[in-house]
């Protein structure tokens, strides 16, 4: 019923707005249609310089209000992401300055030569040194930002430094899949036919001994404070996407082709409640590439904690291969296995 | 020139003269509203099919910011309107994504291309340049009916059991390819495709047709360099459009193999839960889509271009001064063309693109701001010292303007990879291309509607509604718009059904609100526009003088109401540029008034 009584409502407006434009049109053409448009042209002048005057305003507000929902209002929380913070503030700086100096010439010319009776137009086609400053000018400052930009761009994206840890993480609908290499610190082989969604879910291949102490996590993944990471991205079905907005960072996961992206975390989840002052603080991968009607939902969270936390974590896990083949398990063996001998678990 | 006098001769002789008048005498009702190779009925056509869409597209987003804006109520009309795809008025996500990925594809192709540039390439190329009508009217025509088609097949696909396509515009597989992955990608995806390829051949028919006219059948005296910039940029367009709408149909090609013939050709390494292993090996997912926006990109310019053109037009006639630089005009255009080719990989920086490859293209994408700039501080010379007059189309050529520098400016952020790899796909990126891509393009569309509407239909807008539609819309749209690029600062990524669950996005919830009641205004206003404009078709004020606007090109020397030929007998000869707004102290010297003895010689 209050559907009917909306869209009745609705009608009436839009005939009453009909109405009084109709009227105003018989209004103009008993006025003389010559008078009525130059009031018609005032109004709109004033109302030119009224959208500028109100519209900076509202810019003021929207950024009063909403700026401290945005990451800026806290430092990045990664190195790398610093770097894309102060590019911003250089690039905000130079948009902005820009912005402001043409809306407002935009709209006070057009408030200021609105007609008038006998003003006289300049007849100005064309001026090469007004032409060639307005190509000059912005080319120097798009030089300067893309200089900036391409520093840190091969930054990003050049090679980690020496002592990053590498984790290999895994899209799928809709969740995350992470692989940390384990003690010998490398990656054992994989094919994507070898996956088994219960036990093996990333497709290791189990002739490759060094996929033998390889640890595979879902959902949560643990980083280090202070240690740069190395993330080897992949998809087991469609595109997804490594969000990572606190480090102002992300790459795409690829079936088929492994990207990498890699940064160092600066601050531990405990540290970013306090810095953030929200109790419920986490590193929350988002996949940021369309995946599906679980899109969404998409959800990974990162632990950032200290070397000392993720090496007591780090020692509860147990590879996976031990969780798809329990009889070679030395607990499941003998329960009291002396856990500082790891050699007989890769057997 | 001599070259002129041939093509003149040629004009002559294929439109005959005075008997052409009493050609549509023959025509029947079907050839002249249905069937018509007229170029003035099929720009109609185009514009009015192109509302259509625009109207199911906007609708669309009024419902998906429902969801937005509304996560957890319930609205019992939802389900009235949309049946299972909003069980208990909740709309489901497949439906919401459905309803994104149709509200992108229609708004962008059928919208803002066939819409935009088909609408005022055929309307206005002809009469503009003079002449009697397209190279060919027979293809013109075609290339109505395919976009028909294209739409016929688009509209089918909503109502599908399995759902209309619902990866996003861009279509990506592996997503788009399997319909395992995702039910939208089954038959509606299908669906889609079918209808994005007959789109493709719409355009190319249209495009080469633009082409063709532009190039040889200009009257006497109008060279190159006397047409008026709306021909100018429609004329790049028709070229950006030819030359890439044919890497698109490649991509789709492929993609319709990796659907239904099992090839690879995107497809590698997949496991889909539930189904298992594929069986395809070694093909490559970005290969898709550096086809995609190879046209992608220029589709960009494809929609702004002939917005850009009409706004200097229109511009330029009503602040009664010349446009600001011609030349420079031009050279931007054909600036902005070339380099509309060079730039389509900033779409995929995080997709693991070479990095050194990536980073050529951070420089020829923020090389784009040059001509760019150009334009901008070229139309806001040609209002210094006018005498503006703000008839509403002048008020949507403003609003453009303000709009292009606005949406502009966040394309220099998104140009550099470097920040581009934090704001990628996030509401930072919508903001962006809505506002100087949807907004921007719609409102260089307004300024055309309203500006050439009583050359369209010998009747005139009514003028209040017409500014109630602009200052609702201009304060409407920044409302929107502008609050998004602080959620994309937040990071918060696109295309999310629901952002409830996230600790990170939950906190813009109130502006999310916000906006979607903002949408729902401007969202009726257009409505108002839309019963202005198909009253005044038949109710508005009758245009009683040749020339309303007072302004110097072509089309205002032909009747009032022209016929199929447009001019009775000779088409007009051209002896000056378009812009001779107050030289020399007259207000205004049509293109057909001959270069007087003691005029003076500036252009």
């Amino acid at each position: 019923m209050t559907i009917y009584l909306t869209i009745a409502v609705i009608i009436l407006i839009f005939v009453v707005i009909f109405q009084i434009s109709k009227a105003s049109e018989y209004v103009s053409t008993l006025k003389g249609d010559e008078v009525s448009r130059k009031q018609n042209n005032k109004i709109n002048g004033f109302l030119m310089v009224a959208f500028l005057v109100l519209g900076l305003i509202g810019v003021w507000y929207c950024n009063h209000v909403l700026f401290d929902k945005t990451l800026l209002a806290h430092e990045s929380a990664s190195v790398e992401g610093a770097r894309v913070d102060s590019m911003l503030w250089v690039t905000l700086a130079v948009t902005g300055f820009v912005f402001l100096g043409t809306q407002i010439v935009l709209f006070w010319f057009a408030y200021k030569y609105q007609e008038k009776e006998n003003r006289k137009v300049f007849f100005f086609p064309h001026s090469n040194a007004l032409e060639v400053l307005w190509t000059v000018v912005p080319a120097i400052a798009l030089t300067v930002l893309v200089v900036i930009g391409l520093r840190n761009w091969f930054l990003f994206t050049g090679a980690p430094p020496q002592n990053a840890m590498q984790v290999e993480v895994t899209g799928k609908q809709f969740g995350w899949i992470f692989r940390y290499p384990g003690k010998d610190g490398a990656f054992g082989k994989k094919y994507y036919k070898n996956i088994d969604p219960a036990s093996n879910s990333v497709g290791l291949l189990w002739d490759d001994q060094l996929t033998h102490d390889d640890v595979v996590t879902e959902q949560t993944m643990y980083l280090i404070k202070g240690k740069p990471v190395k993330l080897i991205i992949g998809s087991r079905d469609v595109i997804h996407d490594v969000g990572l907005s606190h480090f102002r960072l992300k790459m795409d996961a690829v079936p088929g082709i492994p990207t990498t992206m890699w940064f160092t975390p600066k601050y531990t989840t405990a540290e970013m409640k306090e810095i953030t002052g929200n109790p419920n603080f986490v590193y929350e991968i988002s996949c940021d590439q369309m995946c599906g009607n679980g899109h969404y939902s998409m959800k990974g969270i990162i632990e950032v904690v200290t070397q000392e936390d993720y090496d007591l974590w780090m020692a509860k896990q147990k590879p996976l291969y031990l969780s798809a083949f329990p009889d070679k398990d030395p607990e499941n063996a003998k329960p009291k296995a002396d856990s500082t001998k790891p050699a007989v678990a890769k057997m | 020139m001599s070259n002129e006098a041939v093509l003149h001769a040629h004009s002559g002789a294929h439109d005959g003269h005075e008997d052409h008048s009493h050609e549509h005498h023959h025509q029947s009702f079907i050839s002249t509203y249905v069937f018509s190779q007229d170029h003035k009925m099929i720009a109609k056509q185009f514009l009015i099919t192109g509302m259509v869409w625009a109207v199911l597209g906007g609708f669309m987003s009024v419902l998906f910011r429902m969801q937005l804006g509304y996560p957890d109520a319930n609205f019992p009309w939802l389900e009235t309107i949309l049946g299972k795809w909003a069980k208990g008025g909740h709309i489901t996500p497949e439906a919401y994504y459905a309803l994104v990925t149709t509200h992108g594809t229609v708004l962008v192709f059928f919208v803002l291309t066939a819409g935009l540039s088909g609408t005022f390439a055929n309307f206005l190329i002809p009469l503009q340049i003079g002449a009697r009508d397209m190279a060919s009217p027979f293809m013109n025509m075609l290339s109505y009916w395919f976009f028909f088609a294209a739409s016929i097949v688009m509209l089918s696909s909503i109502f599908v059991e399995t759902g209309p396509f619902s990866g996003g515009w861009t279509a990506y597989p592996p997503l788009s390819a399997l319909g395992d992955a995702s039910p939208g990608s089954k038959s509606g995806m299908d669906l889609w495709i079918v209808s994005m390829a007959l789109f493709v051949v719409s355009s190319l028919l249209g495009g080469l047709n633009y082409i063709a006219t532009i190039l040889n059948m200009r009257t006497k005296g109008m060279s190159m360099t006397r047409l008026p910039l709306t021909i100018w940029a429609l004329f790049f367009t028709a070229v950006l459009g030819v030359l890439s709408f044919p890497v698109l149909f490649s991509g789709f090609i492929l993609l319709i193999f990796d659907r239904n013939f099992g090839t690879s050709f995107y497809l590698s390494d997949i496991f889909i839960n539930g189904v298992g292993a594929m069986p395809n090996e070694g093909g490559s997912a970005i290969l898709y889509q550096h086809l995609f926006w190879f046209l992608g990109h220029p589709e960009v310019y494809i929609i702004l271009l002939p917005a850009m053109g009409m706004v200097s037009e229109i511009l330029s006639i009503n602040s009664r001064k010349p446009i600001f630089g011609y030349m420079a005009m031009i050279g931007s255009l054909f600036a902005i063309a070339i380099l509309a080719f060079l730039v389509w990989a900033h779409h995929m920086f995080v997709t693991g693109l070479n990095p050194l490859l990536g980073s050529v293209f951070v420089l020829l994408t923020l090389l784009i701001a040059v001509p760019s700039a150009i334009k901008v501080f070229n139309w806001l010379t040609t209002l210094w010292k006018g005498n503006i007059r703000f008839t509403p189309g002048m008020l949507f050529a403003i609003g453009f303007v303000s709009l292009f520098i606005s949406g502009g400016l966040t394309g220099i952020w998104l140009g550099n990879s470097a920040l581009d790899i934090h704001l990628h796909d996030t509401y930072f990126v919508v903001a962006h291309f809505h506002i100087v891509m949807g907004v921007a393009s719609m409102f260089g569309m307004f300024a055309g509607i309203y500006h050439w509407f009583p050359k369209m239909y010998g009747k005139y807008l009514n003028n209040t509604l017409a500014y109630i539609h602009f200052w609702v819309t201009m304060a409407g749209a920044y409302m929107i718009f502008w609050p998004m690029h602080y959620q994309g600062l937040a990071g918060m990524p696109r295309r999310y059904y629901d952002f409830s669950i996230w600790e990170s996005f939950k906190q813009f919830q109130g502006l999310n609100q916000f906006i979607t009641i903002v949408a729902l205004i401007v969202f009726a206003v257009q409505i108002l526009f839309l019963f202005n404009f198909f009253y005044s078709i038949f109710k508005g004020k009758k245009v009683t003088t040749q020339n309303p606007w007072e302004a110097n090109t072509l089309e205002w020397t032909a009747p009032i109401n022209p016929g199929h030929g447009n001019w009775p007998g000779e088409i007009p000869e051209v002896y000056r540029w378009a812009y001779d707004y107050g030289k020399d102290g007259v207000d205004f010297i049509p293109q057909t008034t001959p270069v007087g003895a003691d005029e003076s010689v500036e252009h």
